[in-house]
């Protein structure tokens, strides 16, 4: 029964711990926000409070430590101080480590535990550290109607409730009805003090009663039927028979038996309900106060306010569950599939197209076009229920910087920008390990000692940005630090040094500056001694351009590093342009596309061999994607060019034919070929072959350096 | 016809357990995640008995059961509030605000199904 | 892998390049499909021959002729494709090797394997794990891993001049 739930809790326990991570950074800036105090303090109540439900007892226990200091904190007895908030994180990431080994026996660190406990008891002066979670005294479960034959006792139970018992929301009735279930009983209900209906107040409790009750439930137990109230009433409770005497016991069992027939709770629940309420008219007209008639009306009247009511709350309910359903709880792996079953549709969905613009079938074409147009709705949505906000991994981020500074004695400060910008599940996921990478390149070689900051003219405290911003359909991240920024000097005698770019070569800062992206550039022995940066750089390359995303790093010498970061929102699917060259069919991501011209021969010719076009009087580089790729074939007298835009630049790519849209699922290449830099993955066609999606960034790339080289040679 | 009980809690694994006991028993469940979302929806529908934990965000589980009894559909219906044993001084606050009775955490599903028949019947 | 390696006997399938007859561990031999479309990749070794679609995923094909300095493979009625599994650094590898003809599946014992003479045979005998004898007949035993892992390293060379050539 417990561990049903206990899925639930620890990813609750997850959130609510990243959740507290980010409340505690914030919380050493503003150590006396009420707000953020009460965060903290309801993120660990509820970790202890449901861990103790679910069977979590260690986290519980240890939970309670850091929750009674924060509770101390928000009573204003103590206050925030750095080492409490280091205590704090340490604790919260041993509670997740606890989480992590559940099941695991002695996966966590006691002696961890034991020392932050001591830590905390240590916050508290030691007396104040409260007892961990207690054995509870709770109203147990009512015991079913007690066995009829043994130990049986009978009770004079005298109850009068408080005149506003009714406002604590407690039914008198339901209490009777608690000692019926404990025995057979006699419940008198004494109407001396009801008032005369012209002063009578019927919010207020004007009977009391007297019950006679025999029962082998213990004087505890019936005790415990008036927990709730027992101190705003009067409850008298005395023994008239202890069960010795056995007389009369025939009659006694009778009455049992009775209640014991009776069995089901909830109509018996009903009946009393019911009774109690006739019973109430009944005192009325006894009265003189009312007629019977009249109390019939107004039970007739009653009933119908209720049904109508009834409907009503139904009526609600069933527009309330649309409204509960905007937010459910699904697990990831779900949606993967969903995505995955999408992308199968959308395959065949082109199939489908093709199929039917083959067939001169207009009511097959049309159907097509509805099947396209509803497909690319259901892709747009089920790749849309995958996005999540950035932010999460931000928290994170800070912490590192936090960590990481204290420890290399350097005081940074970590700004975020657009935490709520979304991005694919997956993709946050891949984006983390790259991330973290270059915020740690930012901390440790890139921001300065403060002494050195202060030397060079700068504030002590060094500043790292990180910022996410929505940009077509990719996201445009930053990372930015105003430390020394990169020693080109360094990076371009390396370069030599390693092969990688001839003595000669002029190159542009921006070259020179992303030569410590190209693999096998750096070392992590070599490269910190000469440069300062770009320790496995090449890593967080290769990973950017798994993503299919691009990377680009400018180092302002003694003003700071700059990595801008563009990535596709979704990985699953993409709109492309569908391009022929020979026979062979490739893809262009249609983000990059911005236009098709025409190129004739005569347009060649006029170029001189060299690969120019003009477009609107200005010069377009193109690439001739058939020589380069030597596909042989003879060139069409009119071919098309694709003409591109990636980082501002404009490049054209010449191919046979453009066939036209395509909805792309991609497919890895798999490591066969990880090492084809000018192919970013592949998609099966309609026709079940398979085409291959072109690496426009890395293309237009690798011209760029050739036009330098080529220049340099001239 | 199903009573309908309300639970207000901003722990979502304690919510599932309880909706999930109490469904099991016939009841019908309304969930709150904290005590503004409660109030709310107090304020456009009827429900027969809440169940309200007292550490809350936005509101807390005594300013949750003052509303409630100040709204006049709540003003009989039985509260009842989930505490923990360090939290005494609550439990007379929430008594005073008026709760009819609690819980302490950790309970186990038979023992809130005792707490809900001994109030709702 | 070495001879020493083969020590059980194992089943192994047949198949032609040319008139030579190559054997492959049937545990690696997931399927056998006809030779149909392949979709060339582009700045790869000629024996790359290129992609497949095997039931949705994109699955490389190689060109064992021309990694054993033969011609080309043509297509005629009897090529086929087999595909084999392996697993790469922890990575399930699915690859399609190209046969002129696919033959039989046959016991080798290990003592009937010996190891791959270095001179003597007209084919490159790096990518041979051992020869082995049946029906009077020798049989090349292939080294997958080894074609696999070599395809990788030419690949990265090749790259690798790529960024420092650009063309």
């Amino acid at each position: 029964m417990d561990n049903q739930y206990a899925d639930t809790f620890k990813e609750e326990a997850y959130e609510l711990l990243a959740e507290l991570e980010s409340s505690l950074l914030e919380l050493e800036d503003r150590p006396h926000d009420p707000e953020l105090i009460g965060r903290v303090f309801r993120a660990m109540h509820t970790i202890k409070g449901s861990g103790a439900m679910f069977g979590f007892d260690d986290i519980a226990a240890f939970t309670h430590q850091v929750e009674t200091a924060f509770d101390q904190v928000r009573n204003g007895k103590l206050t925030v101080s750095r080492q409490m908030i280091d205590l704090t994180l340490a604790a919260r990431d041993q509670i997740k480590a606890m989480l992590d080994g559940v099941g695991q026996e002695g996966s966590t660190d006691a002696a961890v535990t034991a020392q932050l406990i001591a830590g905390f008891k240590e916050l508290l002066n030691e007396e104040q550290a409260a007892v961990p979670p207690a054995e509870t005294a709770m109203p147990q479960p009512a015991p079913a109607a007690a066995p009829a034959d043994e130990n049986l006792a009978t009770y004079r139970i005298r109850f009068r409730p408080a005149r506003n018992i009714f406002a604590s929301g407690t039914n008198p009735v339901m209490l009777l009805n608690e000692l019926r279930q404990l025995g057979s009983c006699r419940i008198v209900a004494q109407l001396r003090d009801v008032p005369r209906l012209g002063e009578l107040d019927p919010e207020s409790c004007h009977i009391f009663w007297d019950v006679i009750l025999t029962t082998a439930a213990s004087l505890d137990a019936i005790k415990d039927v008036f927990i709730f109230v027992e101190d705003a009433c009067e409850i008298r409770i005395e023994t008239l028979d202890n069960g010795a005497n056995p007389d009369g016991g025939e009659t006694h069992k009778k009455l049992g038996e009775i209640l014991v027939e009776r069995g089901d709770i909830a109509a018996s629940d009903i009946e009393a309900v019911l009774a109690a309420q006739k019973r109430l008219g009944e005192m009325l007209v006894e009265k003189g106060m009312v007629t019977p008639t009249q109390v019939h009306s107004a039970l007739l009247e009653q009933q119908q306010v209720k049904e109508v009511r009834r409907e009503r709350i139904q009526q609600e309910e069933r527009s309330r569950a649309q409204e509960a359903g905007a937010s459910i709880r699904v697990p990831a792996e779900k949606l993967d599939v969903l995505v995955n079953l999408v992308g199968e549709l959308v395959t065949i969905q082109a199939r489908m197209t093709q199929t039917a613009a083959g067939r001169d079938d207009a009511e097959l074409i049309s159907i097509a076009e509805e099947v396209e147009r509803l497909t690319a709705e259901l892709r747009d949505n089920a790749l849309n229920i995958r996005m999540l906000p950035i932010g999460t991994t931000f928290n994170k981020f800070k912490r590192l910087v936090r960590d990481l500074s204290g420890e290399l004695g350097k005081e940074i400060e970590m700004v975020t920008e657009g935490a709520e910008t979304e991005l694919d599940k997956t993709v946050i996921e891949r984006l983390n390990d790259p991330l973290v990478h270059l915020i740690r390149n930012c901390i440790d070689h890139g921001i300065e000692k403060p002494e050195a900051r202060e030397a060079a003219g700068k504030p002590r405290q060094g500043i790292v940005r990180l910022a996410a911003v929505h940009s077509g359909d990719s996201v445009m991240l930053t990372i930015e630090d105003d430390g020394a920024g990169l020693d080109r000097e360094a990076i371009l005698a390396k370069a030599v040094e390693k092969g990688m770019v001839a003595l000669t070569t002029e190159l542009t800062d921006q070259e020179i500056d992303n030569l410590i992206f190209a693999p096998g550039f750096s070392t992590a022995s070599k490269v910190t001694s000469v440069s300062g940066r770009g320790v496995g750089m090449d890593v967080v390359k290769r990973a950017i351009d798994a993503l299919r995303g691009s990377i680009a790093i400018n180092g302002r010498p003694g003003l700071g590093t700059v990595i801008s970061i563009r990535i596709p929102l979704t990985m699953a699917i993409i709109e492309s342009l569908l391009v022929q060259i020979g026979a062979d069919r490739f893809l262009i991501p249609l983000s990059l596309v911005d236009e098709c011209i025409e190129l004739t021969r005569a347009d060649v010719a006029a170029a001189h061999g060299r690969n120019m076009a003009t477009v609107r009087d200005h010069l377009v580089p193109y690439i001739p994607l058939r020589r380069k790729f030597a596909i042989a074939g003879t060139v069409p007298d009119i071919e098309q060019v694709v003409i591109t835009e990636v980082n501002g630049a404009r490049v054209g790519f010449v191919v046979d034919r453009v066939i036209g849209e395509h909805q792309t699922v991609i497919k890895s290449l798999g490591r066969a070929f990880k090492n084809v830099e000018s192919i970013s993955g592949a998609t099966i066609l309609g026709d079940g072959s398979v085409a291959l999606i072109l690496d426009i960034p890395q293309l237009v790339r690798s011209v760029e350096v050739g036009e330098c080289a080529a220049l340099n040679t001239q | 016809m199903a009573k309908v009980i309300m639970t207000a809690d901003d722990s979502a694994s304690i919510r599932q357990m309880v909706t999930f006991t109490l469904r099991q028993s016939g009841y019908e469940v309304v969930q709150a995640v904290d005590g503004r979302d409660a109030l709310q929806q107090l304020g456009g529908r009827q429900v027969d008995m809440l169940i309200t934990d007292l550490n809350m965000p936005n509101l807390d589980g005594i300013g949750l059961i003052k509303g409630a009894r100040a709204l006049p559909a709540c003003r009989f219906i039985p509260i009842i509030m989930l505490t923990t044993e360090s939290q005494d001084s609550r439990k007379q606050e929430g008594k005073a605000a008026g709760a009819t009775g609690w819980i302490v955490k950790p309970f186990k599903p038979e023992q809130l199904l005792a707490v809900v028949k001994k109030v709702l019947g | 892998m070495s001879v020493s390696a083969i020590t059980e006997i194992t089943q192994y399938l047949t198949f032609k390049l040319g008139e030579e007859v190559f054997a492959l561990d049937v545990a690696k031999v997931r399927e056998i499909l006809d030779f149909t479309t392949v979709t060339k990749v582009p700045q790869t070794p000629a024996y790359m021959r290129g992609v497949i679609n095997l039931r949705g995923n994109v699955v490389p094909v190689l060109d064992l002729r021309l990694k054993f300095g033969m011609s080309a493979t043509e297509k005629t009625v009897n090529t086929c494709v087999i595909v084999v599994e392996m697993v790469v650094e922890g990575e399930v590898m699915v690859l399609g090797v190209l046969a002129d003809s696919v033959q039989e599946v046959i016991d080798l014992e290990p003592e009937l394997i010996e190891p791959a003479p270095r001179i003597g045979t007209t084919i490159n005998t790096d990518f041979i794990l051992g020869m082995g004898k049946h029906n009077e007949l020798f049989i090349m035993i292939l080294d997958i891993d080894r074609v696999f892992s070599e395809g990788e390293k030419a690949a990265i060379v090749k790259t690798e001049r790529e960024a420092v050539v650009n063309e």
